[in-house]
């Protein structure tokens, strides 16, 4: 399975590897490095590539190109999703994935690659279980243990490692219960330059932040759960109490996790909650262009729209702007040709405009396309879909718990077309 | 900052030792001695008394590790501080330890002894640390010490040290595959485990040690889909993967039914316009009817184990873990009944919300599934549409999606969405859209004139990359129907004074030289014009303005006879050899001088033959000969280590051999009977009530084991109270299992094991020793094909012995041997027992070096010797090998003259379509069949079992049953012998 690991940054420092069976040569990496000139951007390098002898599969994270070494047949996903759990895992750990911060703890990392991985096979990848074993550093344990020499690494078995819910220690207590649960629901959509939708859907998500003392079992129920249409579960979730009561029915990991993801069925027509009207235009002659963004609300079910954020990918002809922004701010990344418009909160009374024109390079010839607008918007105390949670029970522990659901409305991937 | 700058902080003094390990690297210090005295105190510190400066050492030669650096002179320093009390300074030597025994092996073999006690700890935590340090240090001495603590730990009472054991296994293997046998044996063993935690492991352990041996499957196969749904994410992935396998080999393809109602549907038939495909529908259609016959004479009934193995998977579609739905996809793209493949759509478009490189895997497999299964994706349309902050290589996937999905309902949605694209600022993408344009012009008649004039509006486009690609895609489209547009030709003709692009300047020409006939005053024009610049063009433009000049001639040569000769006259001194040549060619060949032979004569013919029109199709043509969601089908390339997708068998496993497959053990044929049917309630860490373990004899040591444990360890408190819990939920379902099982045990009674190898109706069978000869035991041997594990040389000879007599046969096994030179046997392991009335079955490998030589030997009992002797057909010497169209194209042209022998012959009356010659070919040799446009012909692959000389076999027909049989072997003396046993096989 996977053979070995190397990070590499983006600059194409390899700095850091693990084998877990012989050692390969960082050299086969020269393939890799290859690939990635030809790629020019990085997230356009091969995710699969063969070498004479191995197979090289990679992802790109956060600026950090984790790169695994295959040498027989093993489904590319199996690794892919492993990788992408190993830089979860980092992440858990570290608060965040950076090459810095990989550095600076390089050994609890090593510790931590060493119990995911079992010659190459996937030994132990429940966050709850690696914690037991290896604890995630903190300024207080690290002080403690130089103190008194004892280190962060358990030396009990898991107990996780054992049950059938791997994903819950033993032995949880908490002075204070609580079971919070985010239902937060991302539009994708695509909107022509007319404004009509060509193409829209929902995505939700629902994050949990569970901590309760014991073995609780939990039940959530939806007001309407037929709305749900796709789904797929954290692995507690009875899928049996699902297809027949559609209730969640688990017992919580300990901590954040993410209870389920969903999809709204598209018979739905979905709201869409901001119209654009814009109007980008190059002219044949003189070398600039004009802009002109204005948004406004459109099915926002009386709620206010929060965050919003223009991002606009310019041609690489287009050498600077001069716009006026009637609300937020603006800036122009003159190196990625990236135009960022910073609306903030949405007022409907007074439209938000961006306007002004766009100077573009001398003796290039006028862009064939318009660039298209990303929008990112967020809208609190709202699921679009109208999805509701009705109850949160808890058996199996006596003690009453604290529990609480939040609704947020995100743009996803929403694309105005222009 | 890590615990370093803390110790640090609190040291205050000794900086040199705390210094945080990126601070001074002492490799890029470049002073050799500085690095030698740094090393140095990290010797100091590994000896000191204090865990914390051991600790503190390990960290930094752990760092160095982890960054490349060598470490290895500090090797004795090290394993020294093996047994440290401390467990993360022991953790940190482990993980040294590994990563240098390799490289010093006499060193490493000191701690051995450490990990031979830890593998007796009463902790289990321990015992499975030591152990999983043990195995993983690659020194083949102590192949034997891993050999034993695996054995050991394969019946220890920790289902943890259990599953640690099963993940050794593949590392002893790869250490030393002489091991294999007794490694599968604790494989056997393991595999009997009832614990989730033990499952994925072992199955994995499995796959890579003794894929081929689908026999240990059979009586677990209920336990392992039972147990799936609460198996960790990875291991549902292995096991997965491998049931698709076991199920393709054990069960009946469940749409030989649906075909039939398909082709009364037609549906799927008015999509194809061009006649290429009607010609492959036609083809279909024949398979089709012989399925219906099929079909008639039985009517499909899934077996209760396939509708299992199904409903089991099917809550797994919806994982977090996108591998795992992608293995359940590929589950049910190859196993499931056509209507039930859909609910798969919507799963694997949820993964493409995830990260890119999941999309990027998931876009592959769709594309391959969308060209066999498109009804499937299409409510999903809209999600593959194109987003402009995709990365390139994700659009091009989703663009060769839609292109698949493209009918005629959707044509002009998708038309629309691909104008857009076509405005994009990412050129490759542009090129690819125009070229799916160009596609779906090909494939869906209707709109042929529609796209054909979006894509001639394109040749105004400013971006040069945009017009070119639109030139080569609109020169394959007018090739269908050129007399209709000959405007078109002309206004591309005008393009050439603009177009600098050489392969779009090289496709004008073509095209005006191919169709002058429809454009006679512009042709000469255009010749003029590129006569004039003829000296600056580029090569490949250079030899289209040759092919032009002389295609005008020979159509219009009043006009051009001076233009022409002025043309080839520069070719003649051109620097590039290609075109000197081909004008040297072309003027011989059209110009009539005195020399020049009859083959002037027929220029015109040569030159203006009508030319076939190129059929675009889709690169994930055919890709689902892999298994989908295999590396090897991304790759579309076999990656080392696959296994390949067995087809279905033609007949269920016939019940009588299934009694025989396996051990051929029958004494505990019953008690795995019993294990099949007990899966589903041997739910981990329940307790099992006692009265069933006595019955099962061989795995008595591990249930006793698995018994105890719920008995032991306070640390296994807490599963059981889960477990029941998990339980509940799903009581209902496992009832109505249960009642199912019922069933099937009346039915199970009579089949009580599947067979070891999948039995294919064509193995013939052969008589080794007659009953009469043989005093009551009889012999019969058939070629299995299947490919024989021990030797890869080797070919597989199944043996059926039958004891016939009234008493038993003991001590069965082979002596005296006789070979030919060169020639191995792999002798069949001794029969010890075959009571009086039994058949008792045994697999022995021959190399028979590539000839058809006999193997003589003697077959021994406890009172009897017998010479026997096996001689192979010509066909089993050698195995299927899967090439492409194109591959096969490539070999067969390299295997010309002395190696390709001919015959011409009349067919069988009963032997006229295709279905009878492929089976036909197929019972006669070993060879697998190789995808062909063309429906006059059958071709056919394989390699010769000791050399692997490629061995190509085509069947081309003609009318009244005429044909033609070529053999393509660089083994001159095989390929004859094939040639006349394949000519008696299709004869008579």
């Amino acid at each position: 399975m996977i053979h070995s690991l190397f990070l590499i940054n983006h600059t194409g420092d390899i700095f850091l590897e693990k084998h877990w069976k012989s050692v390969i040569s960082r050299s086969v990496c020269d393939y890799f490095f290859e690939a990635k000139e030809k790629a020019v951007d990085p997230e356009n390098v091969p995710p699969v590539l063969q070498t004479p002898h191995h197979y090289l599969i990679t992802i790109y994270r956060g600026k950090l190109f984790f790169l695994s070494v295959i040498q027989t047949e093993v489904p590319p996903l199996f690794v892919i999703e492993f990788l992408h759990r190993v830089a979860d895992t980092f992440q858990d750990y570290f608060g965040e994935c950076s090459e810095v911060i990989i550095k600076d703890n390089v050994v609890t990392v090593y510790e931590l690659l060493e119990e995911m991985l079992d010659n190459g096979f996937p030994l132990a990848t429940e966050s709850n279980v690696l914690k037991e074993m290896i604890r995630p550093p903190t300024i207080l344990r690290s002080v403690v243990n130089t103190l008194t020499g004892s280190s962060n690494v358990g030396d009990t078995l898991p107990t996780g490692q054992l049950s059938n819910i791997p994903w819950r220690r033993a032995g949880v207590k908490y002075t204070n219960n609580e079971a919070y649960f985010d239902v937060i629901e991302e539009i994708d959509a695509i909107l022509d330059k007319s404004g009509t939708t060509v193409f829209a859907e929902i995505q939700g998500v629902i994050e949990a932040c569970v901590r309760l003392t014991g073995m609780p079992d939990l039940t959530l129920s939806f007001m309407n759960p037929r709305l749900l249409d796709d789904v797929s579960f954290h692995p507690c979730v009875r899928f049996k109490r699902w297809e027949s009561e559609r209730v969640l029915s688990f017992i919580p990991p300990d901590g954040n996790f993410t209870l389920m993801t969903y999809h709204v069925s598209s018979q739905n027509l979905v709201a869409i909650p901001v119209y654009v009207k814009q109007n980008i235009s190059f002219f044949e002659t003189g070398n600039c262009g004009r802009l002109d963004i204005t948004i406004g609300p459109k099915q926002t079910m009386g709620k206010t729209v929060e965050g919003l954020m223009v991002t606009v990918h310019m041609p690489k002809a287009v050498l600077s702007t001069n716009l006026t922004a009637s609300q937020g701010n603006y800036t122009y990344d003159l190196a990625t040709k990236v135009l960022v418009w910073d609306v903030g909160k949405l007022n409907p009374q007074k439209l938000p405009n961006l306007r002004g024109s766009l100077s573009m390079q001398a003796g290039a010839p006028k862009p064939e396309e318009n660039p298209s607008l990303n929008i990112d918007l967020k809208i609190q105390q709202l699921a679009i879909s109208g999805l509701k949670v009705s109850r949160l029970d808890m058996y199996g522990e006596k003690y009453k718990p604290f529990k609480g659901v939040k609704y947020v409305t995100k743009a996803g991937k929403f694309q105005v077309r222009t | 900052m890590s615990a370093s700058s803390a110790f640090n902080d609190e040291k205050g003094g000794s900086s040199s030792v705390g210094e945080p390990e990126y601070g001074h690297d002492p490799a890029s210090g470049g002073i050799f001695s500085s690095d030698y005295k740094r090393h140095d105190d990290l010797k100091e510190m590994l000896d000191s008394n204090k865990d914390s400066l051991k600790l503190e050492a390990m960290k930094r030669i752990v760092a160095m590790i982890a960054r490349g650096k060598n470490a290895s002179d500090l090797f004795p320093a090290v394993v020294k501080n093996v047994a440290c009390k401390n467990i993360e300074v022991k953790k940190l030597v482990y993980v040294y330890l590994v990563r240098y025994a390799e490289e010093q092996q006499d060193l490493a073999l000191l701690s051995i002894s450490t990990f031979q006690r830890g593998l007796k700890d009463p902790n289990q935590l321990i015992r499975a640390s030591a152990l999983r340090v043990l195995s993983s240090i690659r020194v083949t001495i102590i192949v034997p010490i891993m050999m034993l603590a695996i054995k050991e730990a394969a019946s220890d009472m920790s289902p943890y040290v259990r599953k640690t054991a099963a993940h050794a296994i593949p590392k002893l293997y790869s250490l030393d595959p002489e091991q294999k046998d007794q490694l599968i044996e604790v494989i056997e063993k393991l595999l009997a485990d009832k614990t989730t935690l033990v499952a994925g492991s072992v199955v994995m352990a499995f796959e890579e040690v003794c894929p081929e041996r689908i026999d240990l499957i059979h009586k677990n196969y209920r336990k392992l889909c039972n147990l799936l749904i609460d198996v960790e994410e990875w291991g549902q992935v292995v096991i997965i993967n491998m049931l698709t396998r076991y199920a393709r080999t054990q069960f009946l393809n469940p749409n030989i039914n649906e075909s039939l109602l398909e082709e009364g549907g037609g549906g799927e038939k008015t999509f194809y316009g061009s006649d290429e495909e009607e010609d492959e529908d036609e083809e279909e259609k024949e398979k089709k009817a012989e399925a219906a016959v099929m079909a008639k004479r039985k009517p499909y009934v899934m077996d209760p184990d396939h509708r299992l193995l199904l409903r089991n998977t099917k809550p797994l579609l919806q994982s977090r873990n996108a591998a795992v739905v992608m293995a359940v996809a590929q589950l049910y793209f190859h196993l499931a009944p056509k209507a039930e493949v859909g609910v798969i759509a919507k799963a694997l478009v949820r993964l493409l919300r995830s990260h890119s490189e999941v999309q990027y895997v998931v876009l592959q497999n769709v594309a391959t599934m969308t060209i066999k299964r498109r009804g499937m994706f299409e409510p999903y349309l809209k999600s593959f549409y194109i987003r402009s902050t995709d990365p390139t290589q994700i659009k091009v996937l989703k663009l060769e999606v839609l292109t698949n999905l493209a009918n005629e309902t959707n044509i002009s949605t998708i038309l629309r969405e691909f104008q857009t694209y076509i405005k994009s600022m990412d050129k490759d993408f542009v090129a690819a859209t125009i070229q799916a344009i160009g596609r779906c012009a090909t494939n869906i008649g209707e709109v042929r004139d529609t796209c054909l004039n979006g894509l001639v509006q394109l040749l105004s486009n400013r971006d040069e990359l945009v017009v070119a690609e639109s030139v080569v895609v609109i020169k394959k489209l007018l090739q269908m129907q050129p007399e209709k547009h000959s405007d078109i030709i002309k206004h591309m003709a005008k393009l050439t004074d603009n177009i600098q692009v050489p392969m779009a300047r090289a496709s004008i020409l073509w095209l005006i030289g191919e169709y002058c006939e429809h454009v006679p005053k512009i042709a000469p024009d255009v010749l003029r014009k590129m006569a004039k610049s003829f000296t600056n063009e580029e090569d490949i433009v250079k030899l289209q303005i040759i092919n032009l000049a002389a295609k005008l001639y020979l159509t219009n040569s009043k006009q051009t006879k001076l233009l022409t000769q002025y043309v080839l006259n520069l070719a003649k001194y051109d620097q590039n050899y290609d075109i000197r040549d081909r004008a040297r060619f072309i003027r011989q060949l059209i110009v009539p001088t005195e020399k020049s032979g009859a083959l002037s004569k027929y220029a015109k013919k040569l030159f203006l033959a009508l030319k076939p029109a190129p059929v675009l199709e889709s690169p994930f043509k055919d890709r689902d000969h892999f298994q989908l969601g295999s590396l090897s089908h991304l790759l579309n390339a076999k990656a080392g280590g696959y296994q390949e997708l067995p087809d279905w068998p033609e007949a269920a496993p016939d019940p009588l051999r299934a009694q025989r497959g396996g051990e051929g053990v029958c004494a505990c044929s019953g008690n795995s009977n019993i294990q099949r049917h007990r899966g589903p309630l041997g739910s981990p860490g329940a307790p099992k009530d006692g009265g069933e373990q006595g019955l099962l004899l061989p795995q008595s040591s591990s249930d006793s084991a698995s018994g105890s444990e719920s008995a032991s360890g306070s640390e296994e408190s807490g599963s059981g109270s889960e477990s029941e819990e998990s339980e509940e939920g799903s009581e209902s379902e496992e009832e109505e299992e249960e009642e199912e099982e019922e069933k099937d045990k009346k039915k199970k009674k009579k089949e009580i094991k599947k067979p070891a190898i999948a039995p294919s109706s064509a193995l013939k069978n052969y008589e080794l020793l007659h009953r009469i000869t043989g005093e009551g035991l009889s012999v019969e041997y058939c070629f299995s094909r299947q490919p024989f594990s021990p030797d890869g040389n080797m070919v597989a000879v199944q043996m059926q012995f039958t004891n016939n007599a009234t008493s038993d046969t003991k001590n069965l096994h082979m002596e005296d041997v006789k070979l030919q030179s060169g020639m191995r046997v792999k002798e069949f392991p001794e029969i010890e027992l075959l009571p009086a009335g039994e058949t008792a079955t045994a697999v022995m490998g021959i190399d028979f070096c590539d000839s058809t030589q006999a193997a003589n030997f003697q077959l021994c009992t406890h009172t009897r010797k017998f010479f026997v002797s096996i001689q192979p057909p010509v066909g089993e010497l050698m195995r299927p090998v899967f090439l492409t169209e194109n591959e096969f194209k490539k070999e067969q042209g390299q295997l010309m003259g002395m190696n390709e022998i001919t015959e011409r012959l009349t067919l069988d009356v009963k032997c006229r379509n295709e279905h009878a010659i492929v089976q036909r070919v197929t019972t006669a040799a070993n060879l697998s069949r190789v995808p062909c446009g063309s429906d006059k012909e059958c071709r056919f692959a394989g390699k010769t079992v000791t050399s692997g000389s490629l061995v190509l076999v085509t069947v081309a027909t003609k009318e009244e049953g005429a044909a033609q049989l070529t053999v393509n072997c660089e083994k001159m003396v095989i390929g004859t012998m094939l040639v006349k046993d394949i000519l008696l096989a299709l004869t008579q």
